[in-house]
């Protein structure tokens, strides 16, 4: 009685999609409460009611997303209905019910069975297909193939087809059912259906397909539907680059569709065949050319702009005319409404980069992107494209860094700009790896610093952190570090994120560190010059005030304040110092302003509530008290000079940032080889009793970290300390031999790569430094560049260059493995050798495909005088059945092949062809005592 | 192959959706929603193809077309030909319009189960089956002929049954 009141009063689908589109505001709990009906009327004995809830739950799977794997079981029940209307409603759902991975499916296979009979109605056998190629799993697959074989010669052509498409996922599924319905399905091979399946087939390996290539040809000269030479020409796209005569053959057809055709997709298809396969033949290209031409021509159709622009980028890198003939139309498309157009054509344009038209290209893009963008996306492709392409392979397409370094800093001033993070790496690589280009580099991010309108972009603050860090490292080409100091102090800084700010700080540490020591030198040069009685050095000396009113100018006036005015975005800093000599910017007043100027600036940083900027503030701090600790600052500069508290401690500080920062390698860990019986997972819970005893020596060898590579010459007691520390160093290194990298390997492996930055290890104190300043060099000079050009020296590292090279190898999965031999085994003829386990079977065609490379049968010379164009290539196989889809001439020579083979081919030689003579020679010392075991079929390539 | 079939209106509500390989429902909902944030920016008169390896996986193109209140999307991979693909989309539409005389959005609302029917005879496993529309009507008229002659037991509960939903 139930049953019966929700058989009346149940609510349809149409009922369910009124009452959703009426309230759509209470769409989830409509569906909730239909869902909750749902559960209850699936459960019906009544196949109307079940139906109906099973349709109403298809609906709000495929449109409403919810996941219906629940209700698998009940579409189940209602498959074997014997009405039409019920069978389709469960298989519809069914299909979104079920998964290939269903445990249920299984107990879909009886029903599946009958439904797939030849005699059932065809609407039937479809809806059966269909859902088998949506849910078919490998078990499936295999129970129900020898259904699919039977409807593959289906007398109903639609059944036929759909038998086809089915079969892809049969095949895929469970490759051994190749071995069982191939056949059939070459025989169907002028359908589009068969087509489509062996384009899809070849895909993922086309090797397998080969032996029908005359199959293909013949479709691709006879058809004359579009859909079959569409796929025809993807599959030779394919097979043409594994067999070079192949391309010879077909290239006439394709050229002449080419030529006829008025289907754009068939010229489009033609199009794309000769650019990745036929790009040898210049007549072909020619005419491809000309049809692209027409397609960027074509006005109205914005999709064959884009499709033009795709052939032509694919024909670019070789044919790099077919681009210089269509460049207007290519820059032209960089300012098309289509966003997909454009991003085709920069495509392009970035792959016609060489080096002689970088310079140009990067320019005429960095200067588009920076004026005409409406479009901060595009914009933002173009800077990347540019990026990427000049920083490729460390910088190979850059010849002229100053030049580069330039066209980044104008990057970065695009108000757009949101590739913050690469130039900022660029920034610093470049800084890292090219010496010569510093200069250029600090007069750049000085620019940079100085803007104060940059401060305000969060989008740049990652360049800006990049160019104090290279202003601070390399302070010492600054054309004027004080005004540099101030750029890194202005008031505006404080609208930089934390981990900036702690950049901006410690380059603030370099540079008052870098003017501090130069000062110093100064004093001490200018000392020794005017006691040699240089009296320029003299005057310079006593007119100490009239120079420091001169150069401090602006920095008096408002030391902070002014920059905010000047606002010096395109101005140069030779317009603002550079007639000022270096040395005279440093006297003695302009160190002091300069001392209280960071002072100033510091003091607040130095409570700030990040660790970060609080620590590196404090050093400063640290630093510049310690500086004002030497009352002298109140006498004069020959005081100064005296006092040898101060030029010791010049010295040290010179010290300080002395070492060189360089690339780093990420491999640099991994090359230090473990030592033989040190076990680095072994548990250190006896350390501590080490520890105890060798506390002295560890901090001995933290003080010689902290001097590392003084060139200054240090104070007896440093020496003292230095001496110690390395004595103790190697009373350890000789209890711990063991423990200790061995030392001639040390020096053999930093060979390789510039040092990173990390202390010196502990080896010979004395000879370290100058092998340093020689490893320095060495990689500088073992990289390959081009010595007519004079490009600045790069640094590279080998390790990451050889990582970079080596693309992973694609990896065909197991699952196409099997499919292809089953595939070569089938067209080859070898179905008497039914395999009982799969795996044994993937080895053994794996293996033979290695071992066999085509092979020219030498036997086949004759006929090919004969039939002309009759060319014999094998292609492994161990059977000597014949596939049945050969030719009469094929059963002749594939058992003349045989016997060839078994007397040893060597007599063949002399009356193969001179053609295949060299070939053949080749192959036989290569392959032939592999060949010989097995007996070859030899497969005809009827082109 | 083709990987899915989607038909969606200009709010972004789908329509149809049918995917050949095998996506768990909450997938499908992020790609389609996917699908529709790209294709709402783009202005009229452009391509109708979007380069799409960031939602369906590598190779993959999505082929649209603007129609009325609806947006028909294809999405396929390197085996098929853009060009083709778009071909296929105007018999997918053709069909829909000798089906219902004057499709509009209301009839793809409707008729959820006659648009699959539709679809299963153009697209199996994603591969091209027909592409002629007159033998895609054909089909489906001899599915409907055989609806009827096997519904005959159950006429009379559905014609309740259809009465009462109404």
């Amino acid at each position: 009685m139930a049953a019966l009141v929700d058989t009346l009063l149940q609510r349809s689908l149409d009922d369910l999609i009124k009452s959703l589109r009426s309230q759509p505001t209470l769409e989830s709990s409509i569906i909730s409460r239909s869902i909750s009906e749902i559960r209850r009327e699936i459960r019906s004995t009544n196949p109307l009611t079940k139906s109906t809830a099973l349709q109403k739950l298809s609906y709000l799977s495929s449109l409403h997303f919810l996941d219906i794997s629940w209700s698998s079981f009940h579409s189940l029940e209602l498959l074997p209905s014997p009405s039409f209307t019920f069978k389709r409603l469960a298989y519809l759902s069914a299909s979104l019910s079920f998964h290939p991975s269903s445990d249920l499916l299984l107990l879909a296979t009886n029903q599946l069975r009958k439904d797939l009979s030849p005699s059932s109605p065809s609407p039937v056998i479809s809806l059966a297909l269909d859902f088998l190629s949506l849910t078919a799993s490998p078990d499936l697959a295999r129970d129900l193939t020898p259904e699919i074989h039977s409807l593959l010669s289906s007398p109903n052509p639609s059944i036929r087809t759909k038998a086809t498409a089915t079969a892809l996922r049969i095949f895929t599924r469970y490759p051994d059912s190749v071995r069982v319905a191939f056949k059939r399905l070459v025989d169907n091979i002028d359908s589009s259906a068969a087509i489509g399946v062996f384009c899809e087939l070849s895909a993922s390996d086309p090797k397998p397909y080969l032996p029908l290539a005359p199959d293909f040809y013949r479709l691709l000269v006879g058809s004359k539907n579009n859909w079959i030479l569409i796929k025809v020409l993807k599959i030779f796209a394919r097979l043409a680059p594994l067999e070079p005569r192949l391309a010879r053959r077909i290239v006439d057809p394709v050229c002449e569709h080419l030529r006829r055709s008025n289907a754009k997709s068939l010229v489009l298809e033609c199009a794309r065949t000769v650019a990745l396969s036929l790009a040898d033949y210049d007549e072909a290209v020619r005419l491809v050319v000309e049809k692209v031409g027409e397609f960027l021509a074509s006005e109205d159709d914005a999709n064959l702009r884009y499709l033009g622009l795709h052939v032509l980028s694919m024909l670019g890198p070789r044919h790099s005319w077919a681009v210089e003939m269509n460049k207007e139309l290519v820059i032209k498309s960089l300012c098309d409404p289509d966003a997909n157009i454009r991003r085709e054509a920069l495509l392009l344009i970035m792959e016609m980069l060489f080096e002689s038209n970088v310079v140009d290209i990067s320019i005429l893009l960095v200067s588009f992107a920076s004026k005409s963008m409406p479009n901060p996306e595009f914009c933002n492709d173009i800077l990347e494209a540019v990026l990427s392409a000049c920083g490729r392979n460390v910088y190979e397409l850059v010849m002229d860094f100053d030049w580069y370094v330039g066209l980044l800093g104008q990057m970065s001033r695009n108000p757009h700009c949101a590739k913050g993070d690469e130039i900022e790496r660029q920034l610093v690589d470049i800084g890292l790896r090219v010496k010569d280009v510093r200069p250029e580099l600090v007069c750049i991010a000085r620019d940079l610093l100085i803007d104060p309108t940059l401060l305000g972009n969060s989008s740049i603050h990652r360049i800006l952190s990049a160019a104090a860090w290279v202003s601070g490292e390399y302070a010492e080409f600054s054309r004027n570090p004080l005004e540099l100091l101030e750029a890194l102090l202005q008031p505006r800084t404080n609208l930089l994120p934390t981990s900036v700010s702690a950049v901006y700080i410690q380059a603030v540490f370099k540079v008052l560190t870098f003017c501090f020591c130069s000062y110093f030198e100064r004093l001490e040069s200018g000392h020794m010059l005017s006691s040699l009685g240089n009296p320029i050095a003299g005057t310079g000396c006593q007119e100490e005030s009239d120079a420091s009113t001169v150069v401090f100018g602006k920095g008096d006036n408002a030391a902070v304040g002014n920059l905010n005015n000047t606002g010096a975005i395109g101005c140069k800093p030779d317009s603002l110092s550079g007639s000022v000599n270096l040395d005279e910017q440093f006297t003695h007043a302009s160190v002091l302003r300069m001392l209280n100027l960071i002072e100033t600036a510091m003091v607040p940083l130095s409570n700030w509530g990040v660790v970060e900027i609080q620590d590196r503030a404090l050093s400063v701090l640290c630093l510049i008290h310690m500086l004002q600790r030497f009352q002298v600052w109140n006498r004069d500069e020959e005081g100064l000079r005296k006092d040898g508290r101060v030029s010791e401690f010049a010295n040290l500080m010179a010290g300080v940032f002395n070492q060189e920062l360089g690339p780093v390698s990420a491999n640099s860990q991994k090359r230090v080889s473990v030592p033989d019986g040190l076990i680095l997972k072994e548990n250190l819970a006896d350390l501590t009793a080490v520890i105890g005893e060798e506390v002295n020596v560890s901090v001995s060898a933290s003080t010689s970290f902290f001097h590392r590579k003084h060139h200054n010459g240090e104070t007896g007691e440093e020496t003292k300390i230095l001496t110690e520390s390395t004595s103790l160093l190697s009373e350890h290194r000789k209890r711990h031999e063991l423990y200790y990298l061995p030392a001639g390997k040390d020096e053999a492996q930093s060979n390789d790569y510039p040092p990173a930055n990390d202390p010196q290890l502990p080896v010979s104190q004395c000879g370290a430094s100058e092998d340093l300043v020689e490893l320095d060099d060495q990689p500088l000079l073992s990289r390959h560049r081009k010595p007519t050009k004079p490009r600045p020296v790069v640094v590279k590292l080998d390790d990451v260059d050889v990582r970079e090279n080596s693309a992973p190898e694609s990896t065909v999965d197991l699952k196409d493995d099997l499919l292809s031999g089953a595939v070569c085994d089938v067209l080859l003829g070898n179905e008497d050798n039914k395999p009982t386990k799969t795996q044994k079977k993937s080895a053994k065609s794996q293996r033979r495909k290695k071992d066999r490379p085509t092979y020219v049968e030498p036997a086949s010379a004759s006929q090919l005088r004969e039939s002309g164009n009759l060319v014999h290539v094998e292609l492994g196989s161990s059977s000597s059945k014949i596939s049945r889809h050969g030719h009469s001439k094929e059963k002749q020579s594939s058992s003349q092949g045989i016997e060839d083979n078994e007397d040893g081919s060597q007599k063949n030689l002399t009356n193969s062809q001179h053609h295949y003579r060299k070939h053949k020679h080749r192959q036989d010392r290569d392959a032939l005592p592999n060949l010989l075991p097995q007996t070859p079929v030899i497969q005809d390539f009827l082109l | 192959m083709i990987r899915a079939v989607i038909v969606m209106n200009t709010q972004g509500k789908p329509r149809l959706t049918k995917f050949y390989d095998f996506q768990p429902p909450e997938k499908q909902q992020e790609m389609i929603r996917k699908v529709f944030g790209v294709l709402c920016n783009r202005p009229e008169n452009v391509s109708n193809f979007i380069q799409a390896d960031d939602i369906f996986g590598p190779d993959c193109k999505i082929v649209y077309k603007h129609l009325a209140t609806l947006y028909f999307i294809f999405v396929f991979d390197s085996s098929e030909n853009e060009l083709a693909m778009l071909d296929l989309i105007q018999v997918f539409v053709e069909t829909l319009d000798r089906c219902f005389k004057n499709v509009c959005e209301l009839d793809v609302v409707f008729n959820f189960n006659k648009m699959h029917t539709i679809l299963n005879e153009i697209i199996l496993g994603g591969q091209v089956l027909e592409t002629s529309s007159e033998e895609v009507m054909k089909a489906i008229e001899e599915i409907s002929r055989l609806e009827k002659s096997t519904s005959a037991v159950s006429l009379i509960p559905k014609a309740v049954s259809g009465k009462l939903g109404r």
